[in-house]
């Protein structure tokens, strides 16, 4: 089936699938949101202890996601792997640490004789869902605003000095915080995971206390959310974008590159606009105080999330788009064609992304298994395992 | 030549990732067996209805998941260092490489992290079977998860199901089955799980036998050590059966890693197995010397176990690195079938083809078609040795003798004792004799650090005695590694070392406690 397509069909089918992947884990670090709001929303040990409880049981998806999204890329798309996870060090090894100290974290926090005590491993949680969160946007954000790097294939063949990707600036991937664009789309992840996090305390405890507080800081999250994502988005869409000459593949500069995307793409317009409506469903839901659906807000704002970080995938990777520019050598941008994997490879990988639906269907029927029931205090102390 | 390559970047980033790999590797092996474990003892549970088997099945799933999440936390640096650490390789064969780790994450890692939540926050939610299903998927997604690392590894030791593209100046897969089945990968991958599945039991009898010794929780021990006695004794066999067919594979496919393992220098047709040896440490390829201060040996048993013929000739380092035999070994040129080519050859050769790769891509440029495909002609032909170009001297080609031979015959000794405990055990829990038995008891558990010894030591002799090689003659260490400054890898391998070992402490504190707690609480934390 996939043997017979062309190579940019191939291309393209495994953009969709990196950005189904990308969506999915900026909606699953709700789990990081909620991780910085334990001592915020829970006032008390109990109280903490279903907020960890809730989050403890969905923890691993968002680090699966994770490391399935960078597999992932290393497969489909090799060159960005090696541009920039070898360019960009610093930057990739901040968000990898914290994401260390998370994976203990729930299970030893509650575990006596833990040698740092559970409040660490509290802030390991929290450390994790501030660096995590900021440092992904902000890292994704050089999809569109560009970093200082070249590509060179022959020097391969420099026996002296082999490196085929080499950055630019002595920081690492660090400078990235240096420009504001970037710095808004962290931020703007960050808020809007707090709030993915609050919803699906809503969504998952019945405790009235936490529900109280969590509609609460609802507010106070969703405004930051929306002034930095409306910052970040109406800056891109007004500045220069990496545009690809179809014919020879040559980047140059063009003035509203990502606005025009986003016209000449309707299909990608119309999930843009859809995620960004159901998003802020979510958040208007439960401050309405409609407590059915202020119950299913999450859901809601979950699907908009996805469709809103899908689109802004379509919108760096596609419509003759190079989707990690460089700012300091532009024909060395990487693009969908210029960086991927072969034709056989992207065919053999599609055979195996055919799994994803029936993954998908398998984490969803245990997510409904387990969260049959919500968590409430009565639960915590009932002796079964608990984090 | 090499000196003009940062020699502290490579040898950072190669510590680096020994470090990670080897703390990671502290926690792996664990979750493979000991999650089959409490997927056979869950089994008996439902299927006789005995609480007595819930409480059991509770107690080890404990231990389970504090293993594992710090099994989580070491393993995700090591996806990721690929590109951070080793850039050049990351392009030079992502086509391939890639592939192993994504499907490792769709097909394993999913796998584990959906089911695991049943496993644990299951017990009152769902069924009975479903509860027991949730268990055996998590077991499977961990042993799927090590066939697509395994396979990726054992495909950088013996590459197979590809060809280089001068185009894309990488190397492209052309047959995933090949990679898949390759003959390196199947050993490697059972060997690997198998030493996964010794480790969970030695760890589950030596638990126990603490528990007999302490006269606490009696039945849960006996009925722990009947199941893990049964599944270590037919898996260190297999253990052995496999370790058998990995070295037979070494032997074929990296014949200098099977001289280092075992101390042979000057080859010799009807070369003996070393069973102790104590090497001379002045020792250096071609100085003449003896290898050995002290050596005892099974005559003829290296070349029957590494060619199946105990009058095979088996190449020394000296003759490695010389050349002028004729190879036994399959994994060998045609040009050097009848007469192994010297390594100072093997460069010129590989020289060769980095300048007909450099002339391909003038000739590209120009479009100069009769250029193209002479240097095409010119680069397929040398290709074999493309990694030889970036070596300074023949010497290089040469492993760490002496840590690759103390690994390769502590992993052997320890391997045998295993099976020899396990038997024992066996026999005299079958008698109800095992608790009168104090000293084995205490052997037992004193096993418990030998078998993470044994383990970390065959990934020592896979690993180190590979070297220089990250991809088996096509890409040595100095041309795979990223193009970064060797004071950041310094930083991070000390805060890697600061974080893991802390973590370690945490995680041996914890694991302690639990067990002092024992089942009762078993579950409950």
């Amino acid at each position: 089936m996939f043997e017979t397509m062309s190579i940019d069909t191939l291309q393209s089918y495994w953009w969709i699938i990196i950005s189904i992947l990308g969506s999915i884990l900026v909606f699953l670090m709700f789990v990081q949101g909620g991780q910085t709001l334990i001592y915020t929303i829970g006032k008390t040990e109990p109280e903490r202890k279903m907020l960890v409880n809730s989050l403890g049981r969905k923890w691993e998806f968002t680090f699966t996601t994770l490391v399935t999204f960078g597999g992932a890329f290393f497969a489909a798309f090799p060159l960005f792997y090696s541009t920039s996870f070898g360019g960009a060090y610093w930057v990739w090894m901040a968000i990898l640490f914290p994401f260390i100290i998370q994976a203990v974290a729930y299970e030893f926090r509650s575990k006596p004789n833990n040698l740092l005590g559970h409040k660490t491993y509290e802030w390991f949680l929290i450390i994790n869902g501030l660096l995590g969160t900021l440092l992904i946007g902000t890292a994704v954000a050089t999809f569109f605003t560009g970093s200082a790097f070249s590509v060179n294939k022959s020097a391969l063949t420099n026996l002296l000095d082999p490196a085929i990707s080499r950055w630019q600036n002595p920081a690492h991937g660090l400078e990235a915080v240096l420009n504001w664009r970037n710095v808004a789309l962290g931020l703007s992840v960050f808020f809007l995971t707090r709030v993915l996090g609050i919803l699906y305390f809503m969504n998952t405890i019945d405790n009235d206390n936490i529900l109280t507080r969590s509609k609460k800081q609802l507010l106070f999250n969703a405004i930051p959310f929306l002034v930095f994502f409306l910052g970040f988005t109406g800056a891109i869409m007004f500045m220069p974008g990496f545009a690809v000459e179809p014919g020879d593949g040559t980047i140059f500069p063009e003035p509203f590159k990502y606005f025009h995307n986003l016209l000449q793409m309707p299909l990608v317009l119309a999930m843009f606009l859809t995620g960004v409506v159901l998003v802020l469903a979510g958040i208007t839901l439960p401050l309405l105080c409609i407590k059915k659906k202020g119950s299913s807000a999450f859901w809601y704002a979950g699907a908009g999330t996805f469709l809103t970080v899908f689109a802004l995938f379509c919108l760096a990777g596609f419509n003759h788009t190079a989707y990690y520019p460089s700012t300091f050598d532009l024909q060395s941008s990487l693009t969908i064609c210029n960086s991927s994997s072969s034709h056989y490879t992207l065919t053999a990988m599609s055979y195996v992304s055919l799994l994803v639906p029936f993954v998908i269907a398998y984490i969803w029927y245990a997510w409904k298994a387990i969260n049959s029931k919500k968590i409430d205090a009565a639960e915590m102390e009932e002796g079964g395992h608990a984090y | 030549m090499i000196e003009h390559i940062d020699l502290s970047l490579i040898d950072w980033s190669r510590a680096q990732f020994a470090l990670t790999a080897m703390y990671h590797w502290i926690f792996v092996p664990l979750t493979l067996g000991l999650g089959i474990l409490v997927a056979i003892m869950e089994s008996i549970y439902v299927r006789t209805g005995n609480p007595e088997w819930k409480q059991i099945t509770k107690f080890w799933m404990t231990l389970f998941g504090i293993n594992f999440a710090i099994g989580v936390a070491t393993g995700i640096i090591l996806e990721f260092q690929f590109g951070t650490n080793w850039s050049n390789y990351s392009w030079f064969v992502g086509d391939i490489f890639g592939a192993p780790l994504a499907i490792e994450g769709i097909m394993a890692f999913f796998l584990e992290s959906t089911f695991i939540a049943v496993m644990f926050f299951g017990w009152n939610k769902v069924s009975k079977r479903f509860h027991l299903a949730a268990s055996w998927l998590t077991a499977i997604g961990a042993n799927l998860s090590a066939l697509w690392i395994l396979v990726a590894n054992a495909w950088m030791q013996y590459p197979v199901g590809m060809q280089f593209n001068p185009d894309t100046a990488r190397n492209e897969m052309v047959d995933f089955w090949a990679i898949l089945f390759s003959p390196v990968a199947v050993n490697k991958f059972l060997h690997t799980v198998s030493s996964g599945y010794v480790t969970a039991s030695v760890f589950v009898v030596g638990v126990s036998a603490w528990f007999l010794l302490k006269k606490r929780h009696t039945l849960l021990a006996k009925r722990s050590i009947v199941v893990a006695s049964i599944f270590g004794l037919s898996t260190s066999l297999l253990l052995a059966y496999t370790g058998d067919g990995s070295a037979f594979q070494v032997s074929q496919k990296q014949p200098m890693k099977l001289a280092a393992m075992e101390g042979l220098y000057q080859g010799k047709s009807g070369a003996g197995l070393v069973a102790i040896g104590i090497l001379t440490p002045s020792k250096k390829p071609g100085d003449g010397k003896d290898a050995f201060l002290v050596k005892v040996e099974f005559p003829k048993l290296l070349s029957f176990l590494g060619y199946r013929d105990p009058e095979a000739f088996v190449p020394g380092v000296d003759d490695l690195i010389k050349g002028g035999f004729k190879p036994g070994f399959k994994y060998v040129h045609a040009l050097e079938k009848d007469n192994a080519m010297s390594v100072e050859e093997k460069i010129v050769l590989g020289k060769k083809a980095v300048a007909a790769l450099v002339s391909y891509r003038e000739a590209k440029a120009a479009k100069d078609t009769t250029k193209i495909n002479l240097s095409l002609a010119e680069l397929n032909q040398n290709f074999p040795w493309f990694g030889y170009a970036y070596l300074n001297s023949p010497q290089s080609i040469v492993p760490n003798v002496p840590i690759t031979f103390y690994s390769f015959h502590l992993m052997v000794y320890l391997g045998l004792y295993f099976i020899l405990l396990f038997t024992v055990v066996l026999y005299l829990s079958s008698k109800n004799q095992l608790e009168n038995k104090r000293w084995l008891l205490k052997l037992a558990i004193l096993t418990i650090p030998l078998v993470y010894l044994a383990s970390e030591a065959g990934w020592i002799v896979a690993e180190v005695g590979r070297q220089p090689w990250v991809i088996q003659d096509l890409m040595p260490a100095m041309a795979a590694v990223s193009k970064i400054e060797a004071s950041s890898v310094i930083i991070t391998f000390i805060l890697f070392a600061v974080i893991f070992t802390v973590l370690l402490i945490a995680e041996l504190m914890i694991m302690i406690k639990q067990i002092k707690l024992g089942p009762k609480d078993g579950g409950t934390h």
